[in-house]
């Protein structure tokens, strides 16, 4: 007869070898590093061109994120409605993304079109026109996004807790508003995109079932272009980073809301600190999964929510720990009372072999999952690649999650949750 | 081409295996044929309520998550109109602990009045976030009550009110699971590190003395075919006044699903799609505007939402979009424009199909819809779609008296807000 109540026996996490696929390293003529990371089954790959390009580098609000969006809008040769169907004829995924340093371009594809796609993707980072007429569109359209989104209370909770933990001028705190749109030059773009990616430091990240003849064909479309490789930051140019005097906030963006959207935050240092891994392991216990602390009180017990969360963010500068939720308007007191109880349980008591066993295989899973294919070895890497790190940070975080103890966990807790570092901000 | 393994347990639950050895993990997958279309109209939202309360403990297992995550297992689950899915992602060789988890709530839910309580309030809170207090949250339960009359796709999977939730009894929860969750309403897949004559001994072992249940045999209200145009206007305090059109179109297993899934793709898939092109870029009438379907098994809507440009009238805009849909009826498309909406169709199967996760999700929808190896004949169905197909399923989906059109004002409403309360 079968015993039900007896769980079967685990692979304990410390027992998995896990190991990241490395990439192999190209440099293109112009100096441009290739990091081709060839693993996968089916023939489909994604490359990403990663520009120094994000908000970092603007003079004006909202220049850099109009720019990526606009990418796609025009070349000396080609309309926005031409380039669009090029890409979409040969089922290709072509998108853009703008961040606080980087902006990405980032094309998925079958492996038998790549060739027809790759000159059109150089065209557009050579090449592109910016048409007033589309700006014109993207202004307009823009404002209109951004009204519908500021009626959100999560969307405004979301700006205003960055703006807090870094400043308002800080590219990581800065927010757009409807009149910037409206300030939006042609002339403008178009200095940007020369200096920032026609001629700008260029990444290009390649994976999946790589075809034998990319490599050439990168270096046939992008060798000869103006781009050159990364020039490292002095940290001394760095912009300053002012957060707000004032911890406490609560907001009120609809009168009519049913929910107030909860934002608990401090400000944290970044990847090279040698907490940050530690902290993650902190942060699992914490928030960081179904199983944790915030979610199995505040949810899975008192029901005040359908989700809270914490983390940290996956900043370059400087990074912070947030805890997110959105929870019923009469019990938002509550729910922040109950995170600052869990901070001080985790500062008091040692956490226990059976919990921290459970962070520990849920983390090592979570990674075994995440290095399960190409696109999302290729991910890590980025991450990496873009932190100015390698794989012995990887195989450091692993053997962390395996060896940390309860006792630097309580050592850590008192160090960084502590209330009266955090922002505390509710919007309705 | 997905392989797999199918094979039935003496208690009727089904078993797929779809064997991957290039990764280390192990995915197991459980289908109910249950979703929020088998609800009782006045207690709408159950399905998913009780998909909340399958984490709530079962019969022999206090807490779901910690074995689970002690195995370094990840796991979720989602209600649609149609079924109720759960899945659980965990290294392959902890596989068993999946089995254990997974047969337990199958047998038995340990029924606990405070896990009722507690998912009560976490779904209304869910219910919050999504519907109410969103801009434009609502308009899905006006759309859905508009579009059908009969069939029960005319409330939402989170419910019509959230008093249905609030009123959710332990009785109700009791007699759901006897009814629906059973063996013999179930479809278990698994696939990754797997071999199938150790699925066969693991399923054997862990479900096959499971009581095979009753086989639940679904006689819903179908809807009549529509024969009018239908209008509804709603006032809300939202910044911007938006369309929302929608067409009753063919059922999943029928032909024509292929043809209309191919229509959205020619309408809204993409920058050159026709929507995107001439009423965002040449007309400037929209800010944003989509098209899609609900992929329902049972005949669904084709949609068109858009939110229009400042100063535009909602007659304007309307008008637009038919003068699009007139252009589907009357001219055929170009063999380009259908060349590439096959292609984007083929890349996003393949893309789709790189997770193993979304490979065992999806033999079991198939499975459920008959049978899993149209996973590997869907593609020839979209290849097979010709252009006389595309204009001739226009004809029908886009002739008015089969719309439903809602114009969603922005202003402010009369008596108060419009939330669903």
């Amino acid at each position: 007869m079968l015993n039900r109540t007896i769980a079967p026996p685990i692979k304990d996490a410390r027992d998995f070898d896990l190991q990241l696929p490395l990439y192999k390293k190209h440099v293109l003529s112009n100096g441009v590093e290739v990091y081709a990371i060839d693993l996968g089954t089916e023939d489909a790959l994604m490359i990403t061109w990663i520009f120094d390009a994000g908000n970092s580098y603007e003079g004006q609000n909202g220049l850099a994120a109009a720019v990526s969006a606009l990418l796609k809008n025009g070349t000396s040769t080609r309309t926005a409605f031409n380039i669009n169907e090029h890409f979409e004829y040969y089922g290709a995924f072509l998108s853009r993304a703008s961040h606080h340093e980087t902006a990405d371009i980032t094309l998925h594809c079958l492996n038998k079109h790549v060739s027809q796609l790759l000159p059109v993707v150089a065209e557009l980072i050579s090449d592109s026109i910016f048409p007033e007429e589309e700006l014109a569109i993207y202004k307009k359209n823009g404002q209109q996004r951004l009204q519908v989104n500021l009626k959100k209370s999560d969307f405004v909770a979301g700006r205003l807790i960055e703006a807090y933990l870094y400043g308002k001028e800080h590219p990581y705190g800065k927010y757009s508003h409807l009149e910037d749109f409206q300030h939006l030059q042609r002339q403008d773009l178009l200095d940007f995109f020369q200096k920032n990616y026609s001629h700008g430091a260029c990444r290009i990240i390649v994976a999946g079932k790589l075809p034998a003849t990319l490599l050439e064909e990168l270096e046939r479309d992008f060798g000869s272009l103006p781009l050159h490789a990364p020039i490292p930051q002095n940290p001394s140019t760095l912009p300053p980073i002012i957060p707000a005097q004032q911890k406490k906030y609560d907001i009120t963006n609809d009168p009519d809301g049913v929910q107030g959207s909860i934002r608990i935050a401090r400000n944290f240092p970044n990847r090279h600190h040698p907490d940050f891994q530690k902290v993650q392991v902190l942060n699992n216990v914490f928030g960081g999964f179904f199983g944790s602390r915030l979610m199995t009180n505040i949810r899975e017990d008192k029901g005040y929510t359908y989700g809270i969360y914490s983390y940290l963010l996956n900043n370059r500068q400087e990074s912070a720990l947030l805890i997110t939720t959105e929870a019923g308007k009469e019990v938002c007191r509550a729910t922040i009372e109950e995170v600052y109880k869990e901070m001080q349980l985790l500062r008091e008591e040692p956490i226990d072999e059976e919990e921290l066993a459970m962070a520990r295989n849920f983390t090592i899973g979570t990674i075994l999952g995440d290095l399960d294919g190409p696109f999302q070895v290729a991910s890590r890497w980025k991450n990496l690649i873009l932190n100015d790190l390698d794989e012995r940070y990887f195989y450091e975080g692993i053997r962390i999650v395996k060896t940390i103890t309860a006792e630097e966990l309580q050592e850590l807790a008192n160090r960084y949750l502590d209330p009266a570092a955090f922002f505390e901000l509710v919007v309705i | 081409m997905i392989k797999f393994d199918r094979f039935q347990l003496s208690n009727g639950l089904r078993v797929l295996v779809h064997e991957d050895h290039s990764t280390p993990m192990a995915v197991v997958n459980v289908l109910y044929d249950i979703g929020a279309r088998d609800e009782d109209p006045k207690k709408t939202g159950f399905a998913h309520l009780f998909e909340h309360l399958m984490f709530g403990g079962s019969v022999n297992i206090e807490d779901f998550e910690t074995p689970l995550q002690l195995a370094g297992g990840e796991n979720n689950a989602y209600t649609t109109n149609d079924f109720t899915n759960y899945y659980i992602q965990l290294p392959a060789e902890n596989i068993e602990t999946a089995f254990y988890l997974e047969s337990d709530r199958m047998l038995s839910l340990a029924f606990s009045e405070k896990s009722l309580e507690v998912q009560r309030k976490v779904v209304c809170e869910e219910f919050k976030e999504h519907y109410i207090n969103k801009p434009y949250g609502d308009v899905w339960f006006k759309m859905r009550e508009l579009a059908y009359k009969q069939h029960p796709y005319r409330w939402m999977t989170i419910g019509s009110k959230l008093s249905h939730i609030e009123d959710a009894q332990l009785a109700d929860v009791r007699q759901f699971f006897f009814k629906y969750y059973r063996p013999v309403n179930a479809i278990l897949v698994v696939a990754g590190k797997v071999k199938t004559e150790q699925v066969r001994q693991l399923a054997e072992k862990w479900f096959g003395d499971i009581p095979s249940g009753e086989k639940y045999v679904r006689s819903l209200p179908q809807e009549p075919r529509q024969h009018e145009m239908r209008r509804l206007d709603v006032t809300a305090d939202v910044p911007l006044d938006a369309l929302y059109k929608s067409y009753p179109m063919a059922s999943r297993k029928e032909p024509g699903y292929y043809v209309a899934d191919l229509i959205t793709e020619v309408l809204g898939g993409g920058g050159s799609s026709r929507l995107h092109q001439a009423l965002i870029k040449e007309k400037k009438l929209f800010s944003q505007i989509e098209c899609y379907h609900t992929g329902s098994v049972d005949p669904g809507l084709l949609v068109i939402e858009g939110k229009l440009v400042k100063g535009v009238s909602l007659e304007e805009a309307d008008k637009a979009v038919e003068a699009e849909l007139q252009r589907m009826q009357s001219e055929k498309i170009s063999e380009k424009e259908l060349t590439k909406v096959k292609n984007k169709t083929e890349s996003a199967i393949v893309f789709e199909d790189m997770s193993v996760m979304n490979r065992a999700n999806s033999l079991a929808i198939y499975e459920l819809l008959g049978d899993a190896d149209m996973m590997n004949t869907e593609l020839g169905k979209y290849q097979a779609v010709t252009v006389e197909d595309i204009l001739t399923t226009s004809r029908q989906l886009f002739d008015p008296n089969n719309s439903n059109t809602l114009y969603y004002h922005s202003g402010q409403p009369k008596g108060g807000a419009s939330h669903v309360k």
